[in-house]
């Protein structure tokens, strides 16, 4: 059976890795690479590495230091921040990525994730959807990292991106993001109930029970989570241990075989 | 003699790599097809679409050294997701294209069977090898290895079958024939599972 996945996601910015809330006031909590040699270590099952500052900076992603990173995991590596062109998709590939996350550039320019899944295989595009809840109650898109509204429901966008190419889709709620309330459930569930591709919950997760409603309420093929685990004794470990007692087939055969 | 990784500018090249040194060997990564008979094995890596894989084996002179490097000088070979792939006789992603027809079968798009299932079959999932080959020595039957595909090998014969995933009905996620294994999961980035199943592909002679 598929396992559901727990996926670490580490925002990096000048060399450290930060977290916030909402999108802002981020803060330092540790450097990238003992980060990832950690998490290699203790079978998570993927990470995600997000340089937040590359779009706002308008500058390519540091292939040196992705390059050094990716050397160091061998579990699969999605990379995103800032990318803009096939070229720079291209060199993120080449400096070891296996997946790579598009966001800001994709409403301007939305057949890069056609150009992208053609070229290099709809398996290593993830195309990224920050979304929040505005006043009137609708949810609606917005890029270059919560700062630009794009007038359209992220459950269209995520249609849209799936016809366009797009091989999984990361759906993070601006508004749960770094508060460790739970997931934005409706959210993920509008975007998840849409597509046929595989759909990566984010923003909001503060404990296991979090993850378990992600999965089982919102429909998520897998989930993506940071606080909880810069902030918390939890681990992600221990969460494939809960999510595993309450019947959702998780990777461990250490779990697994007890 | 170096374990050679075939560079046909189709793929993740430096993660492959990266865990066949982790494993212990000597890795050289070529894009001239005169190499091939150096090597003491031969890796397949390869992501991205089955027509351009085959346009790119064809236009860098890749396709007739191969075959022979596995045929006559019985060189082990491993393809790797789309590497194992194109070992086969006709693959349908980008049109029908011609393959390397070292397994015989065909390279079909995988087909839904419940609507829990989503396209492409992405994560972590089961392996089942029954112990019929080398390539699993000392690896659990069932153990999770991770996936990232959307088309899928459909054997000509059945005795190719080294192991079966059970996705969207069954997956067959690994073959062999004489010297020649695929696999549809990535070794490369499947942790502990990924690197002894390496290490079982470099001990074989």
């Amino acid at each position: 059976m598929l396992k559901t996945r727990i996926i670490p996601t580490l925002l990096w910015k000048n060399f450290g890795l930060v977290k916030g809330i909402s999108f802002d006031s981020t803060r330092r909590v540790g450097s990238v690479m003992p980060a990832i040699k950690v998490y290699n270590t203790r079978d998570v099952d993927e990470l995600i590495l997000l340089d937040i500052a590359a779009t706002e900076e308008v500058r390519e992603p540091d292939y040196d230091a992705i390059e050094e990173y990716a050397a160091e995991c061998f579990i699969p590596l999605t990379v995103g921040g800032g990318v803009k062109n096939i070229e720079m998709i291209k060199n993120l590939l080449r400096a070891g990525a296996d997946k790579v996350v598009i966001n800001s550039a994709a409403y301007d320019d939305p057949h890069l994730i056609s150009q992208a899944a053609s070229r290099f295989g709809v398996q290593c595009v993830v195309a990224s959807i920050d979304a929040r809840c505005n006043s009137d109650g609708k949810y609606e898109c917005y890029s270059h990292c919560g700062k630009h509204p794009r007038s359209i429901a992220p459950k269209e966008w995520a249609m849209k991106l799936e016809d366009l190419g797009a091989g999984e889709i990361i759906i993070t709620s601006i508004d749960k993001d770094g508060t460790m309330s739970g997931y934005d459930l409706e959210l993920i569930r509008q975007v998840a109930n849409n597509v046929n591709i595989p759909v990566i919950a984010s923003g909001g997760a503060g404990n296991y029970e979090d993850l378990y409603k992600a999965i089982c309420e919102g429909n998520a093929s897998a989930v993506a989570a940071a606080s909880i685990f810069h902030f918390t004794e939890q681990t992600p470990y221990e969460a494939k241990k809960y999510l595993n007692k309450n019947n959702i087939p998780i990777r461990d055969s250490r779990i697994r075989n007890q | 003699m170096s374990t050679l990784i075939i560079d046909y500018e189709m793929g993740n090249l430096g993660s492959v790599r990266r865990s066949l040194e982790e494993c212990g060997a000597d890795v050289r990564i070529s894009n001239d097809p005169k190499d091939l008979k150096f090597a003491s094995n031969i890796v397949l890596p390869g992501v991205g679409s089955y027509s351009d894989g085959m346009n790119s084996l064809n236009k860098n002179g890749w396709v007739d050294p191969i075959k022979c490097a596995v045929s006559q000088d019985k060189i082990p070979l491993l393809g790797i997701c789309l590497g194992m792939q194109l070992l086969s006789d006709y693959g349908y992603e980008g049109g029908e294209t011609k393959g390397l027809g070292i397994i015989p079968g065909k390279v079909i798009k995988i087909e839904k069977c419940s609507n829990n299932e989503r396209i492409p079959h992405t994560g972590w999932n089961e392996v089942y090898h029954n112990d019929k080959s080398q390539l699993f020595s000392d690896i659990p039957d069932g153990a999770d290895f991770y996936f990232v595909h959307s088309y899928c090998f459909m054997p000509e014969n059945d005795n190719t079958i080294l192991a079966t995933t059970p996705y969207c009905g069954t997956v067959v996620s690994s073959i062999s024939k004489d010297c020649v294994f695929g696999v549809q999961f990535h070794p490369e980035k499947s942790s502990r599972a990924g690197f002894q199943l390496l290490r079982n592909f470099l001990h074989i002679i």
